[in-house]
């Protein structure tokens, strides 16, 4: 690490004329292919994201469009879908299943885990904690590598005659561990298996490596209560990660062994095509527990960073301090901690002992009260604000308004009593990807707008960023809201169509604006990787610090090189939200200004804090910390 | 060839569209520094627009739309599931619209003025005590009133209770019913599944001999009914809209719903004015690819009706007589009278038809 890239301002120009920022030391597969490099390694993890973000959503306008328009002839579609249509020209009923169940996975593994928090934990954890790397550049590079075999396994398992896995992302045996039952749960659902084992080493590789180089390789000066809100929320969602994922982990291999090697953890008493398998003993209901015990806390692996992005963007463009931030960081401490103890509010009505029911309801309620201060925090921070609203901005305000709209709509079904009508219906759907799904995208978006410039030195358009912005909230809005009444109205979710049943035969009007709004949203994505696309290569240079913001990835050159800073790595001297101080000259002091340059702006507690920095010679003293 | 002229169409505006970014990108490099504040304003008024008309749109859909996303009930629990239902709706649709409302009026309030600066306000413990705790006390009231009206609908079923059993398998239901004579279900084993014998009843029980299948569920009113539910190959889900019944069939697994109907189908039909209307059972858990069909016919009898029914239905073991040879030889009698096959002259005939099968 000693042996950093120092590059002149001069140099960094010459570079920018090729377009490219060549290193040093590497050739074309060690830069940008294995490299070790933390900023390359979230690149790769944004663009696999990114990509499988287009796959998911592709998905789900294909079963949307048996939804919305159930009578339409789709042969059109049959050079992508080949065999999976009938021959009257509709999606197969067990294809569809199919696209569920692999939008699903893609969206909360691939595009919200991997492509989120792969992106900004790798980018942001140095650049703002003041590192050179991350703790381990070998071990990031294989996470990355991980994943990509992941995402490799899971995207063949799309393409063989059996088709993917169809037993709905949440694998529930025994549906999951037949191959009689459903045609995916054949080689499809051991590739899923497979793949899934892979992701869940590439996730660990990746949160032991945050938590590492948060812990240890913080610069001087940043103690953890000077940490911005983005460090506190990947750090506990690499926690929650490294807990979580191996239960996954196990509940797959004991799947594998009730699938491929007789066992019966999960089969019990099943009687089917025509003979009663030798399973005795297993529990289905177990599977759930093993799952949702990582399935829970997963809903919070996705969100945290995205709260975390939003924080330090809202901070940034309402140039004001964010509201609270020791509560920001208490609220985020209890979701983490309580986010392993509401599992079971997934199995309500599974047959689970009503008792463990109540304990869950009363827990689950409990979640709700951290995530509602977050949310007033959100709102206070904007208020006497003096609002700037850059994409970033609006994706993060789209953000708290979807996190609203989709969290209180947990209250109704964390409520064990109430849950029970509204159980698997599209309640639930509208619930869960208002709260998680298109909160934690936005928070992505908002990330991709926000730390392009320090990506990519350039700048997005602005203006494609706004259409952008307001087709994609719109559209998520009309996608998911009206779910809420078809949900109320009793729809169960994962039906092929409502057709067979009268009591399910309204809202084909609703069903059909659901589909187009679908349509137009993910068309609304295409403008976005074209400014994205067009941005890295024709956009317009950025400067070092283009939002004013305070933390210390904005104190880097304009295209950070290997070892994030030439030179030496800045100190920090206080908290990163010094926005709009009375006093200050500008409405924004970094992290690494001293308190003794700035003593018109400073309070009596620190003016204190300069005799400190100025202590022992001038050289700086650090809390508890030798150097 | 039309496919082609789609192609060319789509690709001609792309190209159009890009031309436009671009000249519009060049122009503002012309103008010099492109200045954020007009789009500021647009992006702020637009957040007003969009807070308002879906306020708007929210509240019309809710209101004009009411009876079509809202199923009747028609059982003594769904009336104070609904109940709760519709306080935790209000208790959101207050915070959200006080939390929405502030959030986008701050967003156009105070959007960005060059004149001004953002007050520097770090945080403010009494605020932040108060919106820990209100949310705390409301939401305790909830989950106390929902644990109490939980812990009734698990609790344990009337010792009188009318037993149904559901069984799923894919892609259907069938219905068991103890039978009028013992009132008890028989014994069953998922080994003893075969083609007739899809219960896996077991015969050596006497339990079973008058238990009787049923394609339709048949309830009474007013009486409590406990289902107990089972599933053959993978998971199902018993749900019963109008009931606001749900629960999971799990093989290897009973599990237990218990409710009381109050409305019969006539008197539905009645209410909704629709004579052709029926209740329906659903499955809600993904079973396969006919999970969207498994639609089980249900109808609420006044009791006397359903007393009626039940006893004008054709015990299992009647209506498959050749399982009586997995009868024990002692047992077989009380077989033959519990399931109503003719005992007097036929014994031997029914026995030797059984041979003769074999």
């Amino acid at each position: 690490m000693a042996a950093t890239v120092t590059h002149s301002p001069a140099e960094v120009h010459v570079h920018d004329e090729h377009g490219h920022d060549e290193h040093a030391h590497g050739n074309f597969w060690t830069t940008y292919i294995f490299s070790e490099d933390h900023k390359v390694i979230a690149k790769q993890f944004l663009i696999t994201g990114m990509i499988w973000a287009l796959i998911g959503g592709i998905l789900s306008v294909l079963f949307r469009l048996q939804l919305g328009f159930p009578e339409a002839n789709l042969s059109w579609l049959k050079p992508l879908l080949g065999g999976w249509l009938t021959a009257e020209g509709k999606i197969d009923p067990e294809f569809y299943l199919a696209l569920v169940t692999m939008h699903g996975t893609i969206m909360v593994f691939f595009v919200l885990t991997a492509g989120l928090s792969g992106t900004f934990s790798n980018f942001l954890i140095p650049l703002q904690v003041g590192a050179r790397d991350m703790a381990s550049g070998f071990m990031n590079m294989l996470s990355y590598w991980f994943f990509f075999l992941s995402s490799v396994v899971m995207l063949t398992s799309l393409f063989i005659s059996t088709g993917p896995a169809a037993g709905g992302w949440t694998i529930y045996p025994p549906l999951s561990a037949l191959p009689q039952a459903i045609s995916g749960s054949g080689l499809g659902m051991t590739l899923w298996l497979v793949s899934m084992a892979l992701f869940i080493v590439s996730s660990l590789l990746g949160s032991i490596n945050y938590i590492t180089t948060v812990i240890n390789l913080r610069t001087k000066g940043m103690t953890f209560t000077k940490l911005p809100l983005t460090i506190w929320a990947f750090f506990f969602t690499a926690i929650i990660g490294i807990l979580a994922f191996p239960v996954l982990f196990g509940a797959a291999l004991l799947l594998i062994f009730d699938r491929s090697f007789g066992t019966s953890f999960y089969l019990s008493d099943i009687y089917i095509g025509g003979e009663a398998l030798p399973n005795q003993g297993g529990s289905p209901i177990l599977f759930q527990h093993l799952f949702w015990f990582l399935g829970h806390p997963e809903v919070y692996i996705v969100l945290l960073p995205a709260l975390g992005l939003s924080s330090e963007i809202i901070a940034t463009n309402s140039r004001k301090p964010i509201f609270g931030y020791k509560a920001m960081v208490g609220s985020m401490m209890f979701i983490a901690i309580l986010s392993f103890v509401v599992w079971a509010h997934h199995m309500f009505v599974t047959g689970m002992n009503p008792f463990l029911g109540s304990i869950f309801t009363l827990l689950t309620l409990i979640i709700a009260v951290p995530s509602a201060v977050k949310i007033f925090n959100y709102v206070t921070t904007l208020w006497k604000g003096n609002l700037i609203f850059t994409p970033a901005m609006l994706f993060s305000i789209g953000l708290v308004s979807f996190f609203l709209t989709g969290g209180i709509t947990g209250l109704f079904l964390g409520n064990s009593a109430v849950d029970i009508q509204l159980h698997d219906t599209y309640f639930v759907v509208a619930h869960f990807h208002l709260v998680m799904g298109s909160a934690s995208f936005f928070g992505m978006m908002a990330g991709v707008y926000h730390w392009f410039p320090k990506m990519f030195g350039r700048m997005m358009d602005n203006r494609l960023g706004y259409i952008h912005f307001w087709l994609t909230f719109i559209g998520v809005y009309l996608v998911f809201f009206p779910m809420h009444y078809i949900g109320i109205a009793g729809f169960p979710r994962r039906y092929y169509t409502w057709t067979t049943f009268e009591t399910f035969s309204g809202f084909a009007d609703l069903n059909m604006l659901v589909s187009i709004a679908a349509i137009i949203t993910l068309s609304a994505q295409f403008i976005f990787i074209f400014n994205f696309v067009y941005a890295i290569f024709r956009g317009k240079k950025a400067p070092a610090n283009p939002w004013n913001s305070n933390t210390l990835e904005w104190t880097t050159p304009r295209l950070p090189g290997h070892g994030n800073w030439p030179g030496e790595i800045p100190t920090v001297y206080r908290w990163p939200y010094d926005y709009s101080k009375p006093g200050a000259k500008d409405d924004f002091i970094p992290q690494n200004v001293p308190y003794s340059e700035t003593p018109e702006s400073n309070f009596p507690f620190e003016n204190e804090q300069i005799k400190l920095e100025l202590g022992n010679n001038g050289a700086i003293v650090v809390e508890n910390k030798k150097h | 060839m039309t496919s082609i002229a789609i192609g060319v169409g789509v690709v001609l505006i792309l190209a159009i569209l890009f031309m436009i970014f671009r000249i519009s990108s060049l122009v503002g490099l012309v103008k010099g520094k492109e200045s954020t504040d007009p789009y500021n304003k647009v992006n702020a008024f637009l957040f007003m627009v969009f807070s308002i008309s879906s306020i708007v749109g929210f509240l019309w859909y809710s209101y004009a739309h009411f009876s079509e996303y809202t199923l009747p009930v028609a059982s003594e629990h769904g009336k104070i599931t609904d109940n709760l239902f519709w306080i935790t709706m209000g208790v959101t649709i207050i915070s959200f619209a006080i939390i929405s409302i502030a959030m986008f009026w701050f967003t156009y309030k105070y959007q960005y003025n060059p004149n001004r600066k953002a007050e520097f306000i770090a945080d403010n413990h009494t605020l932040e005590i108060i919106w820990t705790v209100v949310p705390a006390i409301v939401l305790s009231l909830l989950v106390f009133k929902g644990l109490r009206v939980w812990s009734d609908i698990t609790g344990p079923a009337k010792e009188d209770a009318e037993v149904i059993e559901l069984v799923g398998q894919q892609w259907l239901w069938s219905a068991r019913y103890p039978g009028v004579k013992d009132k008890q279900l028989g014994q069953f084993n998922y080994r003893l599944i075969d083609a007739s014998n899809e219960f896996g009843l077991d015969l050596t029980d006497k339990n079973s001999f008058d238990d009787f299948k049923s394609l339709e569920l048949h309830v009474p009113k007013g009486k409590e009914v406990l289902l107990k539910i089972r599933a053959k190959d993978v998971l199902h889900s018993v749900f019963l809209p109008h009931f606001r019944v749900k629960m999971d069939a799990v093989p290897g697994m009973t599990t237990f719903f218990k409710f009381t109907a109050t409305k019969t189908t006539q008197e539905m039909r009645d209410e909704l004015s629709n004579p052709k209307f029926n209740y329906e059972m659903a499955c809600t858990e993904i079973c396969g690819k006919g999970h969207f069909s498994m639609k089980f016919p249900m109808v609420v009898d006044e009791p006397e009706d359903y007393e009626k029914w039940k006893a004008s239905q054709e015990a299992w073991l009647k209506l498959n007589p050749e399982y009586l040879k997995k009868v024990p030889e002692a047992l077989k009698e009380a077989a033959m009278i519990k399931a109503g096959l003719p005992l007097d002259v036929k014994i031997g005939s029914t026995v030797q038809t059984v041979s003769v099968n074999n």
